[in-house]
């Protein structure tokens, strides 16, 4: 099975410490492979300011690999203004082809609006990617955004943490994400470690989604840029994500009503019910199926924690003002965030959205049941 | 050698070795109560004196000399018109079976014969196709055993209707909902659809049964189950009643019962489920409908509006038509209108391999609420044999190709697509539709196995019975003679409706739970399919096992 441990803090922390957490939670995981994502990041030998700069993620695989990366950027016209050098241990990795573990940080273009920016960053991305896969998967590229890096390695978590040196404290992060995947349907491939990222939005998941094969479909046939890779089930979680809330434009809390809608009887009742079951028909093709925890976060550094219809997948929210964790076993939020008031802790059920807001003063728990704000419609 | 002349012979002549059934008689256990004769539909055994000689030789006496001895026996028609068509009646009613007809392996001479009178070969049923169909070799293979708690088709909630009508793309949904626009009618439904079978094709027992067990699935067991009703209308009182919601009326070439259906509109008291507009059937493709006179009683030509016993052929096309993008348009639109834009209207095609521009035209028209396809096998009322045996395409690929031309274009069930012909046809019904389900169906059509399951026809793939054009059912489901529908009894029919939607339910659960699937129908899901064909699995787009 899969773990899932997420910290957000308003104090920046190292990265290492969520690896703690999951070994905390260790017997759930075989080893396969570690996903970390950082947002609201900060490095010891730069002064990184999100206005002004992206990070580009990755591995090089090759120095060849290494060159074209370099060549590519600079012809697409990102100044490169700080190299991050991981210290790696590289006994303490299984894999034996990583050139460089990329984390680069580049100037951000002016004079493009937002929607701009977003697309060429996102292009840029998936022609590293393709270009990656055209030379034999000799480039792998995880993220291209402001504020975000994102790890991915085979292995297991903390020996992959030791092997960065993540806890040298040379990166720290407002917002932490992991995940030790076990490998399930399809084969070890970088690309399949969770979280999955698009356009500054990312989640994790446990379980497997038993309808991917359909949605994917689905949301290949709509063209979108980015809806692409699905080398995991889990990733169609990611894009289904983008889709409401970027593509439709719709609140955060209608993403838990279309992956995994209300029946009729509850929609009769619900205030908002008829355009729901609008909804729930238009988008009957994201419903998503199987035991699943999905943990997101967005740009805004918001948080958010939704479970699958019958809620088979246990997961924990936990915390106090200031510091919340994650994590699909209580363990797990007990390592990351030890001085909170565990009574507190939050297990949500079939119906419920756990949403942290950037603020992080306390936590908001929506239910489907209730009526929420639809600015556009309803 | 006798004289040619005094056997009586002619090209026609048969004997029973040369029927395609032969009835096997025990004399010892006989006790000549007449009663199969009087129920064989076909008049095909008669009651006979027979006269057997017994040699008898004394040899003291040195005299030779016969006996006879007489006795009572039941002989078979060997006349094509009375020829026995296995439906085993006779050893139904029999209290001693004695009787019985048995399947000739022999090959039919009578095959040869069966375009008497200059007429060539007509009959109801099926393509009789034994063995299994490729829906059967279908098995569901991707089990969630690794990481996920099995789900318990017993226990837990499982999510398993369908959508009827037109589905918007999201963002189009929520422009118009935006914009107050109209949003197209859609039906939740469970996706085991009764399919059209016309009230005139059945007897008026059967199909009130069917409605009293449909509505009671609705009402009473919580399966919206809904029915079709065929070409030929709806009996007044139901138009004007609170079951019409569960019907999906048909108007087809012939127009038949449209006339009540307009007249009833004002006074319909809830909507249809659906109109179905039906351009062509998996058993006779490129063929209207046919209604022998037989079956044309005082009733039925009421509700169609014609004359008692004439032969009602529909035209193969619709007479508005100049093309059938024209016809599919103005036909979709006026009965969209009709209804007042409220209830999703469709057409029906035959599987063919010009079904995907059928579609690709549907999906064009923003009124179109569905596509249902039906496949060779399905079955009819009354249609030529070599329509129904030769001409049409299996549904499985024509399906299948029809949904990956949607996910091509992204527009995947926007038009559901409704699957037919064959479903049930060796009674695996649940598995079957489950199968075109996951190869892209949002839904599927039964009827043979409705009948078979809920009215006890007789019909098989051995080419059983299969006489329902000519009103001679024996088991009263597809005759308009009181005195053979009046065998049956409208509420056992509902009983065994509720019974067979009850246990489809359940055994829809038991594909899905090992699946991982109960959120949703798992329309599509063709990662869960294989079959132990390989070259099957490539056209279908599934995976090969063995």
């Amino acid at each position: 099975m899969c773990r899932l441990a997420l910290k957000t803090a308003d104090i920046p922390f190292s990265p290492y410490e969520v690896l703690t957490g999951m070994e905390a939670m260790q017997e759930g995981y075989d080893g396969s492979g570690l996903g970390l994502l950082l947002r609201g990041v900060s490095f010891a030998d730069f002064n990184y300011k999100k206005e002004e700069h992206l990070i580009l993620s990755g591995i090089a695989h090759s120095e060849a690999a290494f060159q074209r990366l370099h060549k590519h950027m600079e012809e697409r016209g990102f100044e490169q203004e700080y190299d991050h050098q991981f210290k790696v241990n590289s006994a303490l990795i299984e894999a034996k082809d990583r050139y460089q573990y990329i984390v680069r940080v580049y100037k951000k273009p002016q004079g493009l609006s937002v929607a701009e920016l977003e697309d060429r960053l996102m292009q840029a991305r998936l022609f590293l990617r393709k270009d990656g896969e055209q030379h034999g998967g000799d480039l792998t590229v995880f993220s291209f955004w402001s504020d975000v890096i994102m790890i991915k390695e085979v292995g297991w978590p903390l020996e992959i943490g030791d092997a960065l040196g993540l806890n040298d404290d040379r990166i720290k992060a407002r917002v932490v994400m992991a995940q030790g995947r076990q490998n399930t349907n399809y084969g070890i491939n970088l690309y399949a470690c969770h979280p999955f990222f698009i356009q500054g939005i990312a989640t994790m998941t446990n379980g497997e989604n038993t309808a991917f094969v359909p949605i994917k479909e689905w949301l290949e046939g709509k063209r979108i840029p980015g809806y692409m890779g699905y080398q995991s089930d889990s990733e169609v979680f990611a894009h289904i994500l983008h889709y409401v809330t970027k593509k439709l434009n719709l609140p955060l809390a209608c993403y838990k009503h279309v992956i995994t809608p209300l029946k009729t009887e509850e929609l009769n009742k619900h205030p908002q019910g008829e355009f729901l079951k609008g909804l729930r028909t238009a988008c009957r093709r994201l419903i998503i199926d199987g035991p699943n925890a999905v943990i997101g976060t967005l740009p805004d550094e918001s948080c958010l924690l939704v479970m699958d219809q019958k809620k088979m997948r246990p997961a924990t929210v936990g915390g106090r003002p200031g510091a919340w964790a994650i994590a699909s076993e209580m363990c797990g939020v007990e390592a990351l965030i030890p001085d909170r008031d565990p009574s507190l802790d939050f297990q949500p059920m079939r119906e419920h959205t756990v949403i942290i807001p950037p603020d992080r003063k306390e936590l908001l728990i929506w239910s489907q049941f209730d009526p929420f704000t639809l600015s556009q419609a309803a | 050698m006798v004289s040619v002349r005094s056997v009586y012979t002619q090209p026609s002549s048969l004997t029973f070795s040369d029927l395609p059934w032969i009835i096997q008689h025990r004399e010892d256990r006989c006790t000549l109560c007449g009663q199969c004769t009087a129920v064989c539909p076909k008049q095909a055994i008669y009651l006979t004196y027979r006269r057997q000689r017994m040699p008898k030789l004394d040899i003291l006496q040195k005299k030779r000399g016969n006996e006879y001895r007489h006795f009572v026996g039941i002989r078979q028609h060997t006349a094509i018109d009375k020829m026995c068509i296995g439906c085993g009646m006779c050893s139904s009613v029999c209290p001693n079976e004695a009787i019985g007809p048995v399947p000739n392996s022999n090959e039919h001479r009578s095959r040869f014969h069966m375009d008497e009178k200059g007429d060539a070969w007509k009959r109801g049923g099926r393509r009789n196709v034994p063995g299994k169909t490729i829906l059967d070799r279908i098995a569901f293979d991707r089990i969630s055993m690794l990481t996920d708690p099995a789900l318990d088709a017993g226990r837990h909630e499982f999510s398993l209707n369908t959508i009827l009508g037109r589905v918007l793309p999201p963002e189009e949904f929520l422009r118009r909902q935006l914009a107050g626009e109209w949003i197209p009618p859609t039906r939740e439904i469970f996706p085991f659809v009764i399919g059209s079978m016309s009230f005139g094709a059945l007897s008026p027992n059967m199909w009130l049964g069917l409605l009293q067990g449909v509505a009671y699935c609705n009402e009473v067991l919580g399966i919206p189950v809904v029915m079709a009703t065929g070409e030929g209308g709806c009996p007044p009182w139901v138009l004007r009643s609170p079951f019409l919601k569960y019907i999906i009326l048909q108007i087809a070439s012939g127009y038949f019962g449209w006339d009540e259906i307009i007249r009833a509109i004002p006074e319909m008291q809830c909507d249809p489920a659906a109109i179905e507009i039906k351009y062509g059937q998996g058993a006779k493709p490129g063929d209207g409908g046919l209604l022998m006179w037989f079956k044309v009683s005082k009733l039925i030509a009421r509700l169609r509006g014609v004359p008692e016993g004439v032969d009602l052929p529909s035209p193969p096309v619709h007479q508005t038509l100049y093309s059938i993008e024209e016809s599919v348009m103005k036909m979709i639109q006026t009965m969209s209108m009709a209804f007042g834009f409220r209830v999703p209207v469709y057409p029906k095609i035959s599987g063919s391999t010009s079904a995907k521009s059928v579609l690709n035209n549907l999906v064009r028209n923003p009124y179109a609420g569905a596509l249902l396809i039906d496949g060779i096998d399905g079955g009819t009322g009354a249609a030529y044999n070599v329509s129904m045996d030769a001409t049409g395409h299996p549904i499985a690929s024509n399906l299948r190709e029809c949904y990956l031309e949607l996910v091509a274009q992204g527009r995947q069930n926007e038009i559901p697509l409704f699957a037919a012909g064959g479903v049930g046809k060796n009674g695996n019904v649940t598995q079957n539709g489950m199968a075109l389900i996951m190869l892209g169906a949002s839904g599927v059509h039964v009827g043979k196995y409705i009948m078979q399951a809920c009215a006890g026809c007789l019909g098989n793939e051995m080419g059983r019975c299969n006489v329902c054009n000519t009103g001679i059912c024996p088991k009263g489901i597809t005759s308009q003679n009181p005195k053979l529908y009046r065998r049956l009894d409208p509420d056992d029919v509902a009983q065994r409706v509720a019974d067979v939607f009850s246990s489809i339910r359940i055994e829809m659960k038991k594909i899905m739970a090992p699946l991982g699937r109960s959120q949703s129908l798992p329309i599509g899901m063709s990662d869960a399919l294989g079959i132990d064909d390989a070259d099957a699995a490539e056209r279908l787009g599934i995976k090969y096992i063995c």
